[in-house]
């Protein structure tokens, strides 16, 4: 009985790697342990371990391949006795991160797939030149170049936080920056986000500007204070003397399996705390020019990324210095039908949503809200004024949430124009749970903006 | 006031000219006038809100600015209005701020508590305890960086001591070796918890030890032993060897805030104090026993009641916050 090997996964989000080398060829013997390839992925690299004795009778990914989803077939492993000639690879279809098992769906509409479609370049035309070229990375790589650029630029920034110098970053975030800036600038921390958040406010209170990275930010609950009371508040308490020009930043919200504990999306509670600036950026272009602009702004910034997001490539615009203005939305899709308004990750639902909604002929106006706080509440009611209809998506809980704040402003707004109630669709009101078939249905999908874009309609 | 010296380096009790003994006099009857003014004011309701009296406490701050440098950064915690005085704000803008006017430090949006002066190199005024721990250690993280020879001196109290951003902050100022010192004014009651309540190691310098810290008590009561000991470790971290931790006793004979209800300690307790350790006393008696005139400390106490009058007259006169600032300095 032969054996397939399975491209493997480096970390819970990872969904696809490249296959860099073979170490062993076709008609070698292998024996359990015996290292066969080595994978990467722009965080890490990996070996790949024989599991089983017997021949590798057959390579069915040749070495350099890119781009190889998580669970493909490999390799095949000959069993002892077996005739390696003789042996057909088995290729299952590799499953699919994100797809939806239609009997677990919670909504009624038929699933689609949640496949993130990549934004349009045309959607940058605004705030970029006509013929900018455009440079396909990943969020990771787009947030460290911003980081890099500023740094370069201003000898007052510096980065602090957890494994954010030697380690290169327990996201690969800040890859290379030990490198080039050494470690009078970037600072590993221990691991006391309380007291290092403090020192950043400090640091940024006597005119540096401090980037301090949560490894998640999960872990900023432990810095909350700092972040409130001290940060955003001081401005104002000294009577406009006292600037905090200060970025934290980290991955928040759910990632992949990993629990309550570091699962939560902070938008919410951040952006509605008065003298904060608050960015979720969902794309590479936008995460770029809106990490070179919190950098630069005299005020605290709350950086919200994803972990998911992180490995996601997109276009960034070519240009020598990309700063997009913060506190400005972006329509990512144009449409009359019905407004989605969504950010971050839950952009990747509000796209996909629309992008079915177009095969049942209604155009969807999808708008990226981009910064939280100051929120560019012109571009949504504009956008439900032309629709009349309203769909907010986010990954954070229902109550007290940003698309509450979105659907009360609508209506407040723009009540004259509404032809249906606002319909919101958000993390279910429960703690992330482990189970992958039970953290799919605490997540959004695309078929429940589907479903709550037809139900607005009346369709 | 006992001392316990167990530090290898030795602070002796600092010499002061005539000159220096007259500044440290004006500048702690400064400090107890302004607060017992305050003290005045609340209970006519011109300032309201939580007011933190700093009288008693007097020789710490002033003693510590003697052994400072232009340009070295202070911070502290709620319990601030000596340390702004101390700094050189004036009188006026505090005052103004303890009752919400326009012409307060923070145009009246800030208070007691939360005070600052860019100019004067006092950055805080937190009204969380614990808060100067690392944003004191911030401000020297910023000297360091810049390798500008500032000192960054942050204040906060017993109390404070037990939180652990505190024990986070001194733990990466050793391994930095950020130019901080930390000053705790153990002033034996957090609110109403005396020290023995409420921390099990009751000498609050000892924690320096365990991140490497150097350290030292020092009676806070005295302000020559108060500049010795600062001068020594304001040196320490200008030389560049890092953080330093002194831990001054002191007393507070006020209240916490104002309303306090005074039940968690005897009368008899505050009285020996301010009669047997009063660091203005202190200071007058020796001025007195090295051939200064009564009248010439008479003149320096007319000249603090007039400096005193003159702010409360300032702060009762002045208007409050126009209306439009509610929604001004929320973001730059």
């Amino acid at each position: 009985m032969s054996i397939n090997v399975l491209m493997p996964a480096l970390s819970p989000t990872m969904e696809q790697g490249k296959l860099a080398k073979w170490l062993k060829n076709e008609g070698d013997p292998v024996k359990s342990g015996d290292v066969i390839a080595e994978i990467e992925t722009d965080k890490a690299t990996m070996e790949v371990e024989a599991v089983d004795e017997g021949v590798l009778a057959r390579i069915l990914v040749p070495g350099g391949t890119e781009n190889v989803a998580v669970n493909t077939p490999i390799a095949v492993i000959a069993e002892d006795g077996e005739d390696p000639a003789k042996i057909e690879a088995i290729t299952p279809p590799p499953k699919l991160p994100g797809d939806m098992d239609a009997s677990q769906s919670l909504a009624a509409a038929t699933p689609v797939a949640t496949a993130q479609p990549a934004i349009p370049p045309e959607t940058f035309a605004s705030e970029v030149p006509a013929d900018t070229k455009m440079i396909p990375m990943t969020m990771r790589e787009a947030l460290r170049d911003a980081m890099a650029e500023e740094m370069r630029r201003d000898p007052a920034v510096f980065v602090m936080g957890e494994e954010v110098g030697e380690y290169q970053g327990a996201y690969k975030v800040t890859q290379g920056l030990l490198q080039e800036f050494g470690s009078r600038r970037i600072i590993d921390t221990p691991i006391t986000e309380y007291g290092f958040a403090g020192i950043g406010v400090g640091a940024a209170f006597a005119g540096l500007r401090p980037i301090v990275e949560f490894m998640t930010f999960n872990f900023s609950m432990q810095a909350i204070d700092h972040i409130v009371n001290s940060a955003a508040k001081t401005l104002y308490m000294s009577g406009g003397q006292i600037h905090c020009p200060i970025v934290f930043r980290g991955a928040n919200g759910a990632a992949a399996r990993v629990g309550a504990q570091h699962s939560q999306d902070f938008a919410a509670w951040y952006s509605s705390v008065p003298g904060l600036i608050v960015i979720a950026p969902s794309n590479a272009g936008d995460a770029k020019g809106l990490l070179k602009a919190a950098i630069r702004s005299d005020n605290p910034v709350v950086f919200l990324e994803n972990e998911i997001l992180y490995g996601k490539t997109g276009d960034v615009p070519a240009l020598e210095d990309y700063v997009l203005p913060i506190g400005k939305a972006r329509i990512a899709r144009q449409g009359s039908d019905v407004t989605l308004v969504s950010f971050s990750i839950g952009m990747t639902y509000a796209l996909a949503a629309a992008e079915e909604l177009a095969r049942e002929g209604v155009e969807a106006e999808v708008i990226d809200l981009r910064t939280l706080r100051p929120m560019d509440t012109a571009t949504i009611i504009e956008s439900v004024k032309k629709t009349g209809r309203c769909v907010a998506i986010e990954e954070g809980w229902p109550q007290n949430g940003v698309t509450a704040q979105i659907a009360a402003l609508v209506q407040q707004e723009a009540f004259d124009y509404l032809d249906a109630p606002v319909a919101r669709i958000t993390g279910k009101d429960v703690p992330m749970p482990y189970a992958a078939n039970l953290e799919k249905l605490a997540l959004p999908s695309a078929a429940e903006v589907v479903a709550a874009a037809k139900a607005v309609l009346y369709r | 006031m006992a001392t316990e010296q167990t530090d290898p380096i030795a602070a002796p009790i600092a010499e002061l000219t005539r000159e220096q003994e007259q500044a440290a006099l004006r500048d702690m009857l400064l400090i107890r006038r302004f607060e017992e003014k305050a003290g005045q004011l609340y209970g006519m309701g011109v300032i309201a809100g939580f007011c933190h009296l700093y009288i008693g406490q007097e020789a710490v701050v002033v003693g510590v600015k003697m052994a400072a440098r232009e340009g070295d950064q202070f911070t502290t915690s709620y319990r601030d209005h000596g340390h702004m005085l101390a700094m050189g704000m004036d009188p006026k803008g505090v005052m103004a701020e303890l009752a919400g006017k326009r012409g307060g430090y923070s145009k009246g949006k800030g208070g007691s508590m939360h005070m600052f002066s860019r100019e004067r190199n006092f950055f805080g005024g937190h009204g969380i305890v614990g808060a100067p721990a690392p944003i004191g250690a911030g401000i020297a993280f910023a000297n360091a960086y810049r390798d500008d020879g500032r000192v960054s001196i942050t204040f906060f109290g017993e109390g404070a001591a037990n939180q652990g951003q505190v024990y986070e902050t001194l733990n990466m100022s050793a391994l930095w070796r950020l130019p901080v010192v930390f000053i705790i004014e153990n002033n034996r009651y957090a609110m109403g918890t005396a020290i023995n309540r409420a921390t099990a190691q009751t000498d609050c310098f000892r924690r320096g030890a365990a991140f490497a810290i150097p350290a030292r008590q020092v009676d806070g009561m005295d302000v020559r032993a108060v500049k010795a000991a600062a001068e020594e470790a304001i040196d320490w971290c200008r030389n560049g060897k890092g953080p330093y931790l002194l831990e001054v006793l002191t007393y507070r004979y006020r209240g916490h805030s104002m309303s306090d209800p005074a039940k968690y300690r005897s009368k008899e307790e505050v009285e020996k104090m301010r009669e047997e350790h009063d660091p203005i006393e202190q200071v007058r008696a020796r001025l007195l026993a090295s051939g200064a005139s009564e009248d010439e400390l008479k003149k320096i106490d007319a000249d603090i009641r007039k400096i005193v009058a003159e702010a409360v007259d300032f702060a009762t006169s002045d208007r409050e916050p126009d209306p439009a600032e509610l929604f001004t300095d929320v973001v730059a």
